[in-house]
């Protein structure tokens, strides 16, 4: 396994007496690209700007590339580059000059500005309006030269929080196959409420609910449990549900009309192939069969009601 | 590091026309007033030149001015810090600062030296009118430094205290009326201490005026540089504690 690029260990935060994170742990290795889901006001924000040194937690420890984070906070945010939810902007300067502003502040000598600079601007498709006054740019080009700022010194880590706000459909392919790009030789944390933007861009999600950390688990570990479960079937005729009470695999059968069917099988197994020989067999008209995925969303607030449920009992 | 936050700073500033309208109105004002002494020296000239060790060209014209100028950039600082951290606050781009590779003291001094550059300019145009007079005349080259040197002390301590109140406040104008009021004060502290046997020795030591006075009378004194190094620092010092105070809690 690659090295650690982020361990956090028991991390919490309070406002007051209001817990924000509470006893939360987990690291990022090398090429993976985790992704932060959670309600409003979960904490997703509150623990990322406690990674980038943005907020002292209240206990827990942040090890960046091997490195206490409040122990050598300098050392440390030198490998990181992080977008706020709201990019921090300078909008009276151009994009250009926004963007070498940056670059010095993270330390890049004078000679490679430019070349930095011109890098971030390719990949963030900015070159366009380089010389431009940011206050001017549209939210979602104002968003490109937020990314552009957090990946120009080529940090290890990449913190992004909701990176894909405000872009039109295209803009946000574009910055996920980025983020993918990126994602093979960076570790990338992004948050986002969007969890088809998870299911395309991540390799590692993590549900905060309240708080807590309520679930921690690969993209295929969860498209395995988004398997297919339900097939709907839709027939000309009225079936004889008895011929598939031979078939194991078949749990249940549920009748949402006199002619469409819901059948629930089990996760390991796919019955498609025996059902379509059998209706076609039997001449009932086969006029749909599709199997039903379980979504992301089903699947999120299944977790976050059954925590909430959790807590309340 | 500090150069660069600086650099921005002093930029952004003549971004807007607030640092040009600033520049203009400071320099129109001091021009009239400056008109208005070497009137009075032309005029007095006469009868000074009978006077045995009469006031040179430098104390009837060049004293007055820095100290006109000393009260009209009391007005005008508070208006320049202001913004410094609080905008940065409000508009969320304070984070890009703290989650860069800088200490909060590498921040607050790039911001201090940044406003401080553009306070220098200003007295840096105010130096200029004396030295027109070089013209047609002699200035008392010794008393004009003192009074420069005085001057930059007075903006450097301005600006400090307008930077921590910029560290306080949440609003900009917040920012702005605080550290004037607290300008004020300094200011005005010792004029108690003219009234006969009301008059305090911490109030007298505290007032920025005398300090000023001081050494604008040419002379240089521990004592009075001491007095505005240790102002400069205790503020600066406590706007950095206040930034750090920002991560720990909210």
């Amino acid at each position: 396994m690659s090295p650690l690029l982020i361990e956090a260990k028991n991390l919490s935060r309070y406002y007051d007496q209001h817990c924000a994170v509470n006893d939360v742990s987990f690291s990022l290795a090398k090429g993976e690209v985790l992704g932060f889901l959670g309600p409003n006001g979960a904490g997703k924000t509150t623990t990322m700007q406690m990674l980038c040194g943005n907020l002292a937690p209240s206990a827990g420890e942040i090890d960046i590339n091997g490195i206490d984070l409040l122990d050598q906070p300098r050392l440390a945010k030198q490998c990181l580059g992080y977008l706020p939810d709201t990019p921090p902007l300078y909008k009276e300067l151009t994009v250009d000059e926004f963007l070498q502003y940056c670059a010095r502040l993270h330390g890049i000598s004078f000679r490679e500005v430019s070349q930095a600079v011109n890098l971030a601007k390719d990949r963030c498709g900015l070159n366009d309006v380089a010389s431009r006054l940011i206050v001017n740019l549209s939210k979602g080009y104002q968003q490109r030269v937020g990314i552009a700022q957090a990946i120009l010194h080529t940090p290890e880590i990449i913190i992004l929080d909701e990176p894909t706000v405000g872009l039109d459909p295209i803009q946000i392919r574009e910055i996920r196959s980025l983020i993918k790009e990126l994602g093979s030789e960076h570790g990338i944390i992004l948050s986002t409420h969007i969890l088809s933007e998870v299911q395309e861009s991540c390799s590692h999600v993590q549900i905060i609910n309240q708080g807590k950390l309520i679930l921690k688990e690969t993209i295929s570990g969860l498209n395995q449990r988004m398997n297919t479960s339900m097939i709907k079937v839709v027939t000309r005729s009225t079936m004889d549900l008895s011929v598939f009470s031979n078939i194991n695999s078949i749990s249940q059968i549920e009748n949402s009309s006199d002619t469409s069917y819901l059948i629930h099988h089990a996760n390991d197994s796919n019955p498609i192939e025996v059902i379509a020989e059998i209706i076609i067999n039997a001449g009932w008209g086969l006029l749909e069969l599709t199997p039903i995925k379980k979504t992301m969303e089903d699947i999120f607030i299944n977790l976050t009601s059954e925590h909430n449920a959790e807590e309340s009992a | 590091m500090i150069f660069t936050i600086a650099a921005r700073e002093l930029k952004t500033l003549f971004l807007s026309p607030l640092a040009w309208s600033i520049l203009a109105v400071l320099q129109f004002i001091l021009a009239y007033l400056f008109l208005t002494q070497v009137e009075t020296f032309t005029s007095f000239q006469a009868q000074l030149a009978s006077i045995q060790n009469a006031p040179g060209i430098t104390d009837i014209i060049v004293l007055p001015l820095f100290s006109n100028a000393s009260i009209i950039l009391l007005l005008v600082t508070p208006l320049l810090t202001m913004r410094l951290v609080c905008e940065e606050r409000r508009n969320k781009t304070l984070s890009l600062l703290l989650s860069a590779p800088l200490s909060g003291t590498e921040i607050i001094l790039g911001k201090f030296f940044g406003i401080l550059g553009m306070l220098m300019l200003i007295v840096g145009l105010i130096s200029l009118m004396p030295l027109s007079l070089l013209i047609g005349g002699e200035l008392d080259t010794g008393k004009f430094l003192c009074n420069i040197l005085a001057l930059s002390l007075l903006v450097a301590a301005f600006a400090s205290i307008g930077l921590y109140m910029s560290c306080i406040a949440s609003h900009p104008t917040i920012a702005a009326i605080c550290s004037f009021g607290i300008l004020l004060l300094l200011w005005v502290l010792d004029w108690t201490a003219g009234i006969k046997g009301q008059g305090s020795e911490l109030f007298h030591y505290l007032s920025m005026l005398k300090h000023f006075q001081s050494i604008q009378s040419g002379l240089l004194n521990t004592l009075d540089i001491s007095y505005f190094l240790l102002f400069i620092s205790t503020f600066l010092i406590l706007s950095i504690r206040r930034l750090e105070n920002d991560r720990l809690q909210r």
